[in-house]
């Protein structure tokens, strides 16, 4: 049984104001089981992350359906799914990480990972204690943890997003080109941490622009172009 | 639906004037906007429905004119609705259309269940009381009797808005702009409200002190839970606190969604337009 399932996925974008409308994709088909991580490649403007941002519902879906098997709601179209419903999903269930970090602003690193698991309902020693493991984890350097984090580099920010998301454990994680402004360094980090999230059970969707990344990461590859899986982890595939 | 709503709203409506022929309460194509040109009519609400679920902050936005201050108004019974229904999530009031009441229940509905803030302090506080006993007034309404508590309390919650002790005796006349409004938020959270409302509160104020009292906001709603309904016609200030927003124009509600989703893909024509501007 899938854990999530994209049928028929279709997205258009209207721009009043232009007259215009155009589709951004059209007939995207896959499907995840659980604790798989599926990467989708494609070139700039093939509408990958508008798929990534649909099923986060930071994009109202147009087309189609997006089945999530919810461990709080059962099986559900996130393209119907309540705005409620799918806040409580983003709570509990789904989360989503891109290169950018966007964050109440005055709020240190610390806090906005403190927010993180109280918000799902963890006592504050609690989440005092989980936050200060994440940021150890992510390699955030201690002086950095009651510091805004406005002025980090790209691979600091990037480390606070993946830890204010994954102290969720969400069941199911986006990643959206999360490594795109990352020296090599950083870059080995942020395969580590996926690793060790995959090793966790979290189903994962990622963007990543360079296939190497995804090299002995993903179980498949589905390319924009071709619409199909162009490469499926054998063991996992042949059923 | 997996939770029931705290705040109901259905069909409100809102209108300044009789109408006549010309406009048919406010369907006809002849208004200008919200305005009926023949008779003078104001249709400031039309048929305006949302729920308020438990916890949440929901974000009304719209231009000036639009009817978020009416609406407020309406919900807060500072002004009659025209018609519509508003129903409580209250095991005494259960089924009942709030605005159907007596006098005497708006009042209870006012003094336990609900808190409001406005946008001018004027309207919210007694600007020559001091600040303390602006609070110990809604307290007493609220049915608290024993001053030693209504002090402490008092204190509490002018501590909680940063307003410095010494200063608690002070009218809110003698206060900033920034100063004037977290006392009113003081009050308004002083009966312990489940619901609060927000209208421009942070409207009017310099950028540093509007950031102060939106953490403030931010911060109220983390640790008390309170389910909130904020008005701006600024749209970033929706941003910082809301988790879902309702587009009001003309009266009505035009687009709703998630605000991330609002923000980064609005689907009407007026809503682009007013996320474009913010960039
Ligand atoms: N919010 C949006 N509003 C209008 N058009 C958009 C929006 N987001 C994406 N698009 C358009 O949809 C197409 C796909 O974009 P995107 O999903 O970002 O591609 P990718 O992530 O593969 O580079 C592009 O033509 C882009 O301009
Ligand atoms: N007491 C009143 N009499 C007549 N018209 C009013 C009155 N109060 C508000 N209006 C009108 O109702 C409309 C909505 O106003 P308001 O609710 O204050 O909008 P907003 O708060 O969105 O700026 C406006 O056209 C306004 O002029
Ligand atoms: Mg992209
Ligand atoms: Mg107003
Ligand atoms: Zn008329």
């Amino acid at each position: 049984m899938p854990i999530l399932e994209v049928n028929n996925f279709g997205k258009r974008f209207t721009i009043h104001h232009l007259n215009k409308t155009m589709h951004a994709v059209e007939q995207i088909h896959f499907s995840l089981k659980p604790g798989e991580f599926i990467g989708i490649i494609g070139k700039s403007g093939s509408g990958k992350s508008t798929i990534l941002k649909s099923i986060y519902r930071t994009y109202l879906p147009d087309q189609g359906s997006i089945l999530y098997d919810s461990k709080r709601f059962g099986t559900i179209d996130l393209s119907k799914a309540t705005e409620r419903q799918m806040l409580f999903l983003r709570k509990y269930e789904i989360g989503y990480v891109s290169q950018f970090l966007n964050v109440m602003p005055r709020t240190t690193s610390r806090q906005l990972v403190e927010h993180s698991l109280l918000e799902m309902g963890e006592s504050e020693d609690r989440a005092r204690m989980e936050a200060e493991n994440a940021l150890i984890h992510f390699e955030l350097d201690p002086k950095l943890w009651d510091t805004y984090p406005n002025t980090f580099s790209g691979g600091e920010k990037l480390r606070l997003n993946i830890a204010m998301a994954t102290v969720k454990q969400p069941r199911l994680l986006l990643l959206d080109e999360p490594t795109a402004s990352l020296d090599q360094q950083s870059k080995k980090k942020v395969r580590e941490v996926i690793e060790k999230l995959k090793r966790n059970g979290t189903t994962l969707v990622g963007i990543f622009h360079d296939i190497e990344f995804m090299e002995g990461l993903c179980d498949k590859v589905y390319d924009m172009k071709t619409k199909h899986f162009i490469y499926e982890k054998e063991d996992e595939c042949i059923v | 639906m997996y939770e029931k709503p705290i705040l109901k709203v259905r069909h409100l409506h809102k209108q300044f004037g009789k109408g006549c022929t010309q406009c048919q309460e406010g369907h006809s194509e002849s208004l200008q906007k919200n305005y009926c040109p023949k008779c003078g009519t104001v249709y400031a609400c039309r048929d305006v429905s949302f729920d308020l679920f438990p916890g949440e902050i929901l974000g009304i936005v719209g231009e000036s004119g639009s009817g978020k201050s009416t609406m407020m108004q309406c919900l807060y019974f500072d002004e009659a609705v025209t018609s519509g229904e508003a129903y409580v999530n209250d095991s005494d009031l259960m089924g009942k259309n709030m605005f159907e009441l007596s006098a005497q229940q708006k009042r209870s509905i006012r003094n336990h269940k609900y808190g409001m803030v406005y946008q001018n302090p004027v309207h919210g506080l007694k600007m020559d009381f001091s600040s303390i006993g602006n609070i110990a007034e809604k307290l007493i309404a609220a049915g608290k009797r024993y001053v030693n508590e209504m002090e402490a309390t008092s204190k509490n919650l002018l501590d909680s808005v940063h307003i410095p002790l010494f200063r608690m005796k002070e009218e809110p006349q003698n206060f900033s702009g920034g100063m004037q409004q977290r006392v009113q938020i003081a009050k308004a959270l002083s009966n312990n409200p489940p619901i609060l409302f927000l209208d421009e509160v942070t409207t009017g104020l310099d950028l540093s002190v509007q950031a102060n009292v939106l953490d403030l906001i931010k911060k109220i709603q983390r640790e008390l839970g309170i389910s909130m309904v904020v008005v701006s016609h600024d749209l970033a200030v929706i941003r910082m606190l809301a988790d879902r927003t309702v587009v009001m124009l003309n009266g009505s509600i035009i687009e709703e969604g998630l605000t991330d989703q609002i923000l980064e893909d609005p689907q009407r024509a007026y809503t682009q337009q007013l996320v474009y501007s913010l960039i």
